[in-house]
């Protein structure tokens, strides 16, 4: 395969960024597309050009690290799948991609295709989690927990924090992020204990990163590559009612 | 080469006993005391993670460290098979012992007696945890903890959450270090990466780490340094690990006086998805869970392999009759369940004998037709539909094991391109898991006062094989329920130790150490990248110091390794500047500890002259092509010191007792 791509250049936050054209030739559709990526870097490298700075670790889908947004898309054109598992055999010979970091203030950029997804941390951080020590707990089997909730607890736990969610939505809005946590924490007996305070915290927290908020266009359900629903929202949002009118120990 | 004994530092007393009653005569830093003594944890993974986040709650000042944008990100994540745990709740059998059992033995008689009993006995506290954590197993109907079986073992005692028992362990952890982070116990450093160890009157007392965003060498000071900084598997180049683990800051340890133990032990997962081209930057892994339903085969005769591979039959063109299923046929009491170093070299064996499915001849398959159709026969039946089609058969069973493994199997199909329920998996050994770390003793602490290692990064518990889901339960018990006790040994001497003055000498002399070493690199202008230099450092240590390996391919591998050395100072090409973000001034730094340990390795390979586990000589194997362990000559921890790159290192034993476990020839047919 032969491609063109249009890759955005920027050194640094406070330098102006642009795209600069690449071409490139023998691209196997076999390729991932990062692995499309090193190449071109190795050819820069060669060139003795800077290579693009772009992030990506475990390559199989699960630690969330790799981002980009290609031809409009976070993560790419492919459902469900994250950029380091999209393969080049979805793409076509002698066809033009564009590739842009994500784009949200709550993100903002470290150099090319990086940004800092620090703010997603935080919210954890507010309130994502059972306030457990180690050695407190009682035998794993002491609570029985019916297997349809513990499935739907997983489902919105299996989040990988990529913050696509965020890049796809038009108001930059975390919800379906902090949402997704709310989720899998208060469902399960475990985490109800704190559920308020819980919901609370984090949304604050969301608010203070300035996330944008939700209206409900569920860009981020159609483009998460682990297909966290929109429905944990709904859920997020009643939490958050009835927490703001019943409890006061938020903080 | 010298023989110093090494000890171990193993609490006296009965197998059984010794950690509860060691435990309860460890000395204590009283809490007043813990609120004045710093310590650095690098790395956030399960070990790291868990460990930052218990001795936060503890009350220690903790500084935490990663390289990763987020601690959620590191490689414990991807994780897919399970957590061992000595629970019996199948009521099959299982207890600690048996768990203590299984895994010495697993190990091949090359692991700590008492390290291993104490993981098994603080298995069944980490499932616990988990649980009151929100971490979501996988449950029966009856809303109680599912199991499933893995290889090695004949109980069900792993516990699991999909395919995603790493990333969901490690969110756990992650959420508990959160909170530590939140209520200030735990200072979180991301996008730091230790490039250095810094010692003082001999003792750990701190590090330099760059600041990958701005290439700062910033000078931390604490009281005592937790490595939980993974394995060495990258030193393949090629292999399931992420792209960014490497070994530097064990290797900067080991450049300090730090032992490097058993470094030839290392692990080659038998089902991953086999290489497509030269391009190819990592491999990814197929749980070993597909083993209790696949069927692992190659076809009987060569000519249908070779047409399989000119892409001119399919296996599905292969008759049952011409199918070899080599592991049942070799192994007949364990069958597909061997343990993985025995698979990953009958996989090799078949292939070598010119069975290999994939072009390349380096290929096998992994075939859950049979279990489809099992499956599908038994809803049926549930189902009452006793008279149904062969149709409708598969097609129930394709949901029950899309129910048990749907997320290996989608992940599978975006790699391959190929649809793995109707066409077996093709699947072939890699590079996983690394045995060998850095030595510890009892109380996880290296042979260098105050520096600890937990989790992959340490050689401690898995010998020379480790059992499947047993590395997420050493890295958390050694984070939870371990390294928090011990540590105090340590600690409790130092109480008076005021914070350390990161202005003193010993800070400044290292941080110019870490600024020499880049200055060094850039100033090569040479014309090859780091990334090709680490290719091609990958290539010789799978050729010769991988599946099986000889004395001559070991001789020969230390002579290319060194030239390659010799290569990279002379001709690295390092774009961009020191101070800046720049990924490939990281990857360089990273490929020069590669290379270091690449040769001590291969020292450490030749100098064990039996078969051991994932440790295969040619030399050493019984007539039947078994492993031939040498335990009168052997049953040592082969622990190096560094003396620097032109220099032999130093070999350290220390001796293995086996007072509880006989030693057997491990037989899994």
């Amino acid at each position: 395969m032969k491609l063109t791509l249009k890759i955005w250049r920027q050194p640094s936050q406070n330098v102006k960024g642009k795209f600069e054209t690449y071409s490139l030739d023998n691209v196997s559709e076999h390729m991932s597309f990062l692995e499309m990526l090193d190449v071109l870097n190795e050819k820069l490298s060669f060139e003795q050009k800077v290579p693009i700075a772009f992030e990506h670790d475990c390559r199989e889908g699960i630690c969330g690290t790799c981002s980009l947004v290609i031809n409009g898309q976070p993560h790419g054109p492919l459902q469900g799948t994250t950029t380091c598992q999209l393969h080049m055999r979805n793409f076509k010979d002698g066809e033009t991609i564009v590739i842009e970091p994500y784009r949200a203030s709550a993100f903002p950029l470290l150099k090319d295709l990086s940004v800092d997804r620090g703010a997603l941390d935080r919210i954890i951080q507010a309130g994502g989690f059972i306030s457990v020590s180690t050695g407190q707990a009682q035998d794993a089997n002491a609570i029985p927990i019916e297997k349809d909730v513990a499935s739907h607890a997983f489902d919105a736990a299996t989040c990988i924090g990529c913050g696509a969610c965020v890049a796809a939505c038009p108001n930059s809005s975390a919800m379906l992020f902090t949402s997704a946590k709310v989720a899998h924490l208060a469902l399960l007996p475990q985490g109800k204990v704190e559920a308020q305070k819980r919901v609370l915290n984090m949304v604050r927290q969301m608010d203070l990163e300035n996330f944008g908020n939700c209206s409900n266009i569920t860009a981020c359900e159609a483009e998460c590559p682990k297909g966290i629903s929109v429905s944990n929202i709904a859920l997020m949002n009643r939490e958050f009612l009835s927490a703001s009118f019943s409890s006061n120990d938020a903080n | 080469m010298d023989n110093l004994n090494l000890n171990g530092n193993v609490p006296s007393g009965d197998l059984a006993d010794k950690w509860t009653k060691y435990r309860s005569t460890l000395p204590l830093v009283a809490p007043n005391n813990k609120l004045k003594i710093e310590i650095i944890v690098v790395g956030t993974g399960l070990a790291g993670a868990s460990a930052a986040a218990t001795l936060g709650e503890l009350g220690y000042l903790v500084k935490c460290y990663t390289f990763h944008d987020s601690p959620r990100r590191a490689h414990s994540i991807a994780a897919q098979g399970g957590i061992n745990a000595a629970k019996n709740y199948r009521n099959d059998g299982d207890s600690v012992f048996r768990l203590f059992y299984d895994t010495i033995k697993g190990g091949d008689y090359r692991s700590r007696e008492a390290n291993v009993y104490r993981l098994a006995e603080v298995s069944t506290s980490i499932i616990d945890q988990a649980v009151a954590q929100g971490v979501p197993f996988a449950r029966e109907y009856g809303g109680l903890l599912d199991n499933r079986s893995f290889g090695g073992v004949q109980v069900s005692r792993t516990f699991y959450a999909r395919g995603q028992t790493g990333q969901q362990l490690l969110l756990g952890a992650y959420q508990s270090l959160s909170r530590q982070i939140a209520l200030g116990n735990v200072k979180m450093f991301t996008r730091h990466e230790m490039i250095e160890l810094v010692l003082k009157d001999g003792k750990a007392r701190g590090i330099i780490a760059r600041n990958l965003l701005n290439g700062e060498l910033e000078k931390h000071g604490a009281h005592a340094v937790v490595l939980a900084t993974g394995g060495y598997g990258n030193v393949f180049y090629l292999s399931t690990n992420a792209m960014n683990c490497n070994v530097t800051s064990a290797m900067r340890a080991v450049a300090k006086g730090a032992f490097m133990a058993n470094p030839c032990f290392t692990q080659i997962h038998p089902t991953c998805i086999p290489q497509m081209g030269e391009y190819q930057s990592k491999l990814t892994l197929m749980s070993e869970s597909l083993r209790n339903d696949g069927r692992v085969w190659v076809p009987a005769k060569r000519e249908d392999a070779k047409a399989i591979r000119d892409g001119v039959k399919t296996a599905l063109d292969i008759p049952e009759a011409d199918r070899d299923y080599f592991l049942e046929r070799r192994y007949p009491a364990f069958g597909n369940l061997v343990p993985r170093d025995v698979a990953s070299r009958a996989a090799k064996g078949v292939c070598d004998e010119g069975h290999g499915i994939v072009p390349t001849g380096l290929g096998v398959y992994l075939d859950f037709s049979a279990a489809i159709e099992r499956y599908g026969k038994s809803k049926a039946n549930i189902l009452g539909l006793s008279n149904t089609s062969n149709a409708k058969v598969i097609e129930l069973g394709e949901k029950v094991i899309e129910e048990k493994y749907g997320n290996l199997f989608e992940m599978y199909e975006k790699i391959s391109g190929e649809n793995p329920y109707k066409f077996p998996m093709k699947i072939y050994p890699a590079v996983h898991y690394t045995m060998g770390g850095l030595w510890v003793d009892y109380n996880l602490m290296t042979n260098v006062p105050g520096l600890f290692s937990i989790g992959e990064s340490n050689f401690s518990d898995h010998g020379a094989n480790r059992l499947g889901a047993s590395a997420l339960m050493q890295g958390l018990a050694d984070g939870y329920f371990v390294l928090p006790y011990t540590i105090g040994t340590f600690l409790s001497e130092d109480i008076s130790t005021p914070k350390l003055d990161t202005n003193a000498p010993e800070f400044t002399v290292a941080a110019d150490l870490a600024k020499q070493r880049i200055d060094k690199l850039f100033a090569i202008k040479g014309k090859q990248s780091a990334e090709s230099f680490h290719r091609r450092l990958g290539k010789i240590i799978w050729e010769y110091c991988g599946m099986s390996r000889t004395a001559e391919g070991l001789i020969s591998a230390r002579q290319q390794v060194r030239a390659l050395r010799d290569e990279f100072y002379a001709d690295l090409y390092l774009p961009g500047v020191a101070n800046d973000l720049n990924p490939e001034l990281e990857k360089a730094l990273r490929v020069s500890d590669f290379i270091d340990l690449g040769e001590i390795m291969v020292v450490d390979a030749l100098d064990r002259n039996e078969s051991c586990g994932g440790h295969f000589r040619e030399e050493f194997q019984t007539p039947d092509g078994e492993a031939l362990r040498r335990d009168d000559e052997f049953a040592y921890v082969s622990a190096w010191e560094f003396k620097g790159a032109d220099q032999d290192p130093v070999l350290h034993k220390e001796m293995l007792h086996f007072d509880n476990v006989e030693l057997k020839t491990r037989s899994y047919k």
